[in-house]
């Protein structure tokens, strides 16, 4: 294990994630940075934070771009440095990414994090069509694809060759649920029973509606130091330990492998390098449940199990709080929900309460280290990050 | 046709409408590409040449739709695909012509060509779908 940090977390903040109605993303934004501000009271917001990079994934939503600007506006930062990054449903991993480097390289040394997304105001079949815009368009969106569509083919890939079943997928909506009614941000706080999984209308077979992430609307927000800064703002930092980031084709249907993300492995392997780490060093994860199949296959591309072998590790618990290595203790992106924009840093903002204790009714206990796994499209871009308790 | 003219992925429409599959073929390193591309990704030359894909390939993996975005929606549920054609090329489409349950990976479908379904934003390019061959 590596004794020195990359960064240091010494504050973040999260939105109630949720039907939103009648705000705009830059509001909901606002929310999350109060939190972040009011949780690291040593912290003056305007004379020491330095730089915002804000993940966002579409204009088409609100008919608003240039999100750097307008998120720095009205989380009181006017004047800072404000940079949007956009990598689809890794938006904010990428920002996160993002910041990272501009902490290292000296030019800031103080940095807000974040990421934003109002999706509920429109129809299923508009918010359909513009997270299909993560995909390739002419041979994917033209030809009928949708998202739920793309995470379909690599679940009857799976099935086909490793023998993943409908109910394994359906135990993963059933932890996430579970866990996500111990958190009181998330969308959907509301158990559910593996026959409501499983008899839920299809999204796109072998897909239903409890396989697929919820369309919500949320902030979240971060803020990253030097670590030799870090007990200037607070006593209980969170270091980041190890990144990674890798890019893969923007069609699904060029890759090589159908039952993985090889984006998410070269991510995860240059996160676990830099940090000095092993799999089986993570005591907690955040990983990108856009939809469940997705899980199951995050787990083996981050080596928690063998390829293959991820319907099983779900099914015998080992992933449920309680378990070896507790994943999506939020309730994940299936149960809190997930505004494409936010997601990645909402990720961050949970390990960061985990390692510092403050996970009330879903705290791990004795969390050291934590990872999140977020992931753009349907695997053209992946982040990793590893985090340590300060 | 080989040499320095751009094979582009308008071009591979136009052989779209004369019920061709065209891929691009690196002349330097032998490399096809679909669709094609103005640099090789594994040599970086920019000279290609024009290859016809046949028409005949194996089903590797399949979804049936059943939320379709706005220009589909009259069609679902429809099933989409992943095809690895006959020289190893991976093409994704729609299989039609076919009942849902009797879709299997492995199965044989063929390329068919058509005319341009009109759409009020979207590109008017021409299509393709698979059936069983």
């Amino acid at each position: 294990m590596k004794d020195k940090p990359l960064v240091s977390l010494i504050s973040a903040g999260l939105s109630k994630f949720g039907k939103l109605e009648g705000l705009y993303a830059r509001e909901i934004f606002a929310e999350a940075a109060k939190e972040a501000y009011e949780r690291c009271p040593k912290l003056d917001p305007k004379k020491d934070i330095k730089a915002l990079y804000v993940g966002h994934m579409g204009e088409s939503y609100e008919h608003q771009g240039h999100t750097g600007a307008t998120m720095a506006d009205w989380a009181g930062l006017l004047h800072i440095p404000a940079t949007r990054t956009e990598a689809a449903c890794a938006s904010s991993g990428a920002a996160l990414r993002t910041a990272l480097q501009a902490v290292l390289s000296g030019l800031s040394d103080v940095v807000m994090v974040g990421g934003v997304e109002k999706m509920t105001h429109r129809s299923t079949a508009d918010v359909t069509e513009y997270l299909a815009m993560a995909s390739d368009f002419p041979f994917e969106q033209w030809q009928g694809m949708t998202f739920p569509g793309l995470y379909a083919l690599m679940a009857t890939a799976h099935m086909h060759e490793y023998g993943t079943t409908e109910k394994d997928m359906a135990t993963v909506a059933v932890k996430n649920h579970y866990h996500g009614s111990l958190n009181p941000k998330a969308h959907m706080q509301k158990e559910i029973t593996l026959e409501t999984a499983m008899t839920s209308r299809v999204v796109a077979w072998p897909l239903k509606l409890y396989d697929c992430s919820l369309i919500t609307d949320g902030a979240s927000c971060l803020i990253l130091t030097k670590p030799e800064l870090a007990s200037k703002f607070t006593d209980t930092p969170v270091h980041i330990v190890g990144s990674g980031q890798a890019s893969d084709t923007i069609g699904l249907y060029e890759r090589e492998s159908l039952t993985s993300l090889a984006a998410a492995k070269l991510a995860a392997k240059q996160a676990y390098e830099m940090a000095d780490m092993k799999p089986e060093d993570i005591n907690i994860a955040e990983v990108h449940d856009c939809f469940t199949i997705a899980e199951i296959i995050a787990y083996e591309d981050l080596g928690f199990c063998k390829a293959g072998e991820g319907g099983k590790l779900a099914e015998e618990g080992e992933t449920r709080l309680g378990g070896r290595i507790p994943v999506n203790t939020s309730g994940g992106l299936k149960s809190k929900g997930h505004p494409v924009g936010a997601t990645g840093t909402a990720q961050a903002y949970e390990i960061f309460l985990q390692l510092t204790g403050q996970a009330e009714r879903r705290q791990v206990k004795d969390a050291e280290i934590g990872l999140t796994h977020n992931v753009g499209g349907s695997g053209a871009t992946a982040t990793v990050h590893i985090y340590r308790r300060g | 046709m080989s040499g320095k003219e751009q094979f582009t992925i308008e071009r591979l429409c136009q052989g779209l409408s004369q019920g061709k599959l065209l891929g691009g073929k690196c002349v330097k390193c032998r490399k096809i590409h679909f669709p094609p591309r103005p640099l090789c990704d594994k040599c970086f030359s920019d000279r290609f040449e024009q290859v016809e894909i046949s028409p005949n390939g194996k089903l590797l993996t399949y979804t049936i739709i059943h939320i379709a975005p706005s220009q589909f929606q009259a069609m679902a549920p429809y099933a989409m695909g992943i095809v690895q054609m006959e020289n190893g090329l991976k093409v994704p489409g729609m299989i039609r012509d076919v009942a849902a349950d009797k879709i299997k990976i492995g199965m044989s479908l063929k390329i068919m060509f058509e005319s341009c379904i009109p759409t009020s934003n979207w590109p008017q390019w021409p299509r393709y779908y698979f059936k069983p061959a």
